[in-house]
């Protein structure tokens, strides 16, 4: 039933080690709806971009990679629910196949089916605070918030993350608001905002939102992470 | 006997047999790296004086000083040191660093040629008795038939062991320590008296010619060792005399033969158990062990050959392939990893990095994790280890095989090789759309056909006649061996060398092939582009108009990996049609050291698109710049090619940015060792490893005096950059350095 079905992909990192346990391939679906201000692939925003693949030619193609990575695969994006069919024929046929999946989402899109079938799903909470949340993303947090409550209540393997961003992400009511919501989670991380992305904004003709806001420093994440790790 | 004391005895006591006494003696080390310790003080002055003397030799224009009175062989020279004060391993070529001698038997034109480039002239006395003398050359020369000369003067043959020692045989040099030379000869003795019994039929009668000369040399090896004080008629009662006399097993072997690739074989875990029972009784400490290994390398580092200009400028960098194989794991599953191992890699520290000896890793998926790590880290840091794949050659060649050369592989003292060079895959399509000719020159050399020059090539026309000059190569390929071969072992026959080997010696003969993605690209282009033939005014076919795109290997894309895989497994079955010399088994490598470069050079325009005279990629390696799905897509299609076709080695020559593997160590170090575990299980063969952001190798082209230790992997084995020819410097340039996996 997965044969006729297509999605957009964006690119594949076959020796990926940041987006779930080990060394994992991440697929990179197009396609995004949030409009975060530090995106680092405004390339990817747009549905439709990328090359056109069948289920059964992305699955193909990253079991070439299997020997290099004992990980398993990581969907990622953009936001790899906007293609939620094309998510689930994937990891339908990926869990056939008994191979580890992470699905990497921002819960901007709520699909229940995706979840579940995903042996692990990486929420990226952007922001703790509704407000603040739509003014980064340009989105309401309602179904990252419906992603979350199903994940605690069908108690899923999650792990949560964040981008650390001076000024906005980096105050310490945040990070334990953070911990609070990610009760239940086998891990939480902060990521610290980088500027590595910048020059695909001006590829883009686009001005870059956060102009002049800098990396977070090493003393500043670790005085995080300590907070987040203080029982 | 004393100096078996505390080895655990069986049958290598009783008969020959290294393996044995290695298998009931070793220490595997499942460790890491901790343990090592710097270079000592005597090892430091020493090296001060081997950088000194390098750098003498590369202002002197790569010859420091030849020897042109004496022809080389082990009692030519009276004893030679660096400086003795701090010398602990003993002996030189000849009777100064870096002098090197003149070894004719291989060709007497040949070495009075490379006397000549760098301003000398070889000695009358040399002159007069090689006027009587029959050389290898000399031999192969009045033999050769017309077809055979026109094969190798318009490049479909290149860089055969006509007129040079063969090499690529690796005397047991452990065996001189374990028995000492007075049991080798007795064994030795034997044997001889054993074949008094047979018929004397032509194979017998040179046999025991051969085993006579083996005892002789044996001989003259313990006089050699004698200058310098050392009794090894004795076995090794010492770390010291285990790494000593070892050495002079292997000294003796380079001044008696200039064979191309003369390695050293599979030494570091035999020599640990040495050390280990030094480290045991406190005579040494760990210091003092690194010291050994270190002065030993030393001189393996220094050991060169008398080449002609346009030899280096096929095997650019001067090289002697000094290999020695490190790991692997044991039929018993336990890794053949020791301390010792971890010595050698360390030496790329204590002394710097340098191409020799050519440091390569056996890999398994087995290997202990710390060792995989080191590695890794080794190769990341220096780049100059090649890696290749223990589990397909262990089922091949057993636990005690070593590596000659590049990717030669051979059990140690029992099977030695017959070297072959290569033929160019890439030239051969093009005769084949000739109808026969070169597109060089427009002479014909091959059977005639009719040129296919009517509108676009038929993709099953073309692959017929392919096949079918294939055919007609591989015939004439192996009569062209044969000869030489003979020819050799009847004029420069290897007699220390094969001394250290069983008599009863298993042969292989290896043949090779050049510009095989360059073939498999193009038969691709036929097939899934249109691709027509440009005439010049003689009707010759000197272009091709390549229109649309078409799959490219490199990019592990079935449609034309298997091309490729069909090309290579074509040829070599139809190599095993034609019987060898002494019955020696035939095997096929892909490998083509640095002569990519000149097979490029005498190749016309391909139907692929590459242009007249543009370099090959290196032995398997994709095409430049056509490999564009990253760096595990390039991986996955060289490692489709077939290790079962090719028993003498498939090279692949892989360069990546440090950033592609990870941006702290520790991560690229994880993810180098991800690539070779998927690498070697997807049955790759051979990895050759660069870690190198291309600004520093621009930098180096550019200023090669600032660079004068940068060591970079060119094909099976490394060389330093700045000795590169300018052209082969741009070669590399234009590899492909992966930025993403």
């Amino acid at each position: 039933m997965t044969d006729g079905l297509f999605g957009y992909v964006h690119s594949f990192e076959p020796l990926g080690s940041f987006d779930g346990p080990g060394l994992r391939t991440v697929v990179f679906l197009s396609g995004c709806p949030m409009r975060c201000k530090y995106c680092h692939n405004p390339d990817m925003l747009g549905g439709g971009g990328g090359e056109k693949m069948s289920v059964s030619a992305v699955v193909e193609k990253a079991l070439r990679y299997r020997a290099y990575n004992s990980g398993g695969v990581t969907l990622s994006g953009g936001e790899p629910l906007m293609q939620e069919e094309f998510v689930v024929g994937l990891l339908r046929e990926l869990k056939k196949k008994r191979i580890h999946t992470a699905l990497d989402t921002a819960g901007s899109v709520y699909c229940e089916e995706a979840l579940s079938l995903a042996s692990l799903v990486i929420l990226d909470i952007k922001h703790t605070d509704e407000a603040a949340f739509k003014e980064l993303c340009g989105f309401a947090p309602d179904n990252m918030l419906r992603t979350l409550e199903f994940l605690k209540k069908k108690r899923k393997k999650f792990w949560v993350r964040q981008v650390t961003v001076p000024g906005i992400t980096d105050g310490e009511d945040n990070i334990k608001k953070l911990k609070q919501m990610a009760f239940g989670a086998e891990k939480i991380e902060l990521l610290p905002y980088h500027t590595m992305g910048v020059y695909k904004w001006e590829k883009l003709g686009l001005s870059y939102p956060l102009e002049g806001v800098k990396e977070p420093s090493p003393e500043t994440m670790n005085r995080l992470n300590a907070l987040l790790n203080d029982r | 006997m004393n100096e078996w004391r505390s080895f655990n005895k069986g049958n290598w006591s009783e008969t020959i047999d290294v393996r044995d006494f290695i298998q009931r003696n070793y220490t595997p080390y499942t460790g890491d790296e901790s343990f090592l310790s710097e270079a000592s003080e005597r090892t430091k002055v020493l090296r001060a004086q081997m950088d000194e003397l390098l750098r003498r030799e590369r202002e002197n224009g790569g010859v420091l000083d030849i020897d042109t009175e004496r022809v080389s062989s082990l009692l030519s020279y009276p004893a030679g040191y660096i400086d003795r004060e701090n010398e602990i391993i003993f002996g030189l070529q000849t009777d100064e660093p870096l002098k090197r001698s003149v070894n004719p038997f291989g060709g007497i034109r040949m070495a009075k040629q490379a006397c000549e480039a760098y301003g000398k002239e070889i000695g009358e006395r040399i002159k007069m008795n090689f006027e009587y003398k029959t050389t290898h050359n000399d031999g192969v020369f009045r033999v050769y038939t017309d077809e055979m000369r026109a094969l190798r003067k318009y490049g479909i043959l290149t860089g055969l062991p006509d007129a040079y020692g063969r090499g690529r045989i690796i005397g047991d040099y452990r065996r001189v320590a374990l028995y000492g030379t007075d049991r080798l000869i007795a064994e030795k003795k034997k044997d001889f008296d054993a074949l008094a019994e047979k018929d004397m039929s032509d194979e017998v009668i040179r046999l025991r010619e051969d085993v006579f000369r083996q005892m002789d040399f044996l001989g003259k090896l313990a006089k050699m060792a004698a200058m310098y004080g050392d009794d090894i008629t004795k076995p090794a009662a010492n770390a010291r005399e285990a790494v000593q006399w070892t050495y002079y097993g292997y000294l003796g072997a380079i001044k008696e033969q200039n064979g191309a690739a003369m390695s050293i074989g599979r030494i570091s875990t035999f020599l640990d158990i040495y050390l280990e029972r030094d480290l045991e009784e406190g005579t040494i400490d760990e210091s003092g062990a690194q010291e050994l290994i270190d002065q030993l390398v030393i001189k393996l580092r220094l050991g060169k050959q008398l080449r002609t200009p346009e030899y280096n400028e096929l095997f650019a960098g001067d090289p002697t392939w000094v290999t020695e194989s490190l790991g692997g794991i044991g039929k018993d599953k336990r890794p053949l990893v020791t301390k010792n191992s971890f010595r050698f890699l360390n030496t790329l520290y204590t002394l710097g990095t340098s191409p020799e000896p050519n440091l390569t890793v056996l890999w398994s998926k087995k290997l202990p994790e710390a060792w995989k790590n080191y590695c890794a880290r080794v190769s990341i840091e220096t780049s100059s280890i090649q890696y290749e794949n223990d589990d397909v050659m262990r089922p091949v060649y057993g636990d005690d095989y070593g590596i000659a050369c590049c990717v030669s592989a051979m059990k140690i003292g029992k099977q030695m090789q017959f070297f072959g060079a290569r033929c160019n895959l890439a030239k051969l399509l093009l005769l084949a759309i000739n109808g026969g000719k070169d597109e060089v020159s427009g002479v014909q050399i091959g059977p005639r056909s009719e040129p296919m020059t009517g509108g676009a090539l038929d993709y099953e026309r073309v692959l017929e006649s392919y096949m079918k000059y294939m055919e007609w190569l591989s015939r004439t390929y192996v009569n062209t061996m044969n000869i030489i071969h003979y020819m050799h072992d009847k004029y420069a026959y290897e007699k220390l060398q094969m001394a250290l080997h069983d008599t009863d010696v298993e042969r292989l003969m290896a043949f090779g092939a050049a510009g095989i993605s360059v073939a498999a690209d193009s038969l691709s282009a036929i097939k899934y582009a249109r691709v027509t033939p440009v005439t010049d005014e003689n009707g010759l076919i000197v272009d091709y108009k390549v229109e649309g795109d078409y799959p490219k290997y490199g990019n592990d894309d079935d449609r034309v990996d298997d091309i490729a895989r069909l090309i290579v497994d074509s040829f070599s079955k139809m190599l095993k049609k034609t019987k060898t010399y002494r019955g020696a088994k035939h095997t096929l490598s892909l490998l083509t050291i640095t002569s990519n470069v000149v097979y490029g050079k005498k190749t016309g325009a391909t139907p692929c698109g590459r242009k007249a005279g543009e370099p090959f990629a290196p032995g398997a390696n994709p095409l430049h710049g056509r490999e564009k799905s990253g760096a595990l897509a390039s991986l996955n299609s060289v490692s489709k090619l077939s290790y079962c076709s090719c028993r003498d080695g498939i090279s692949n020559t892989f360069g990546m940015v440090p950033s592609m593997l990870g941006k702290d160590k520790a991560t690229q170090i994880s993810n180098l060792v991800a690539i070779m575990d998927g690498y070697f299980a997807r049955k790759g063969h051979h990895l050759n490893i660069n870690v190198y952001d291309r600004s520093i190798l621009y930098d180096a082209h550019e200023h090669p005096e600032k660079y004068p230790n940068l060591t970079i992997r060119v094909s099976g084995y490394a060389v330093r950059f700045g000795v590169l020819s300018k052209k082969h410097r741009e070669e590399v340039l234009k590899r492909t350095f992966f930025e993403r996996a």
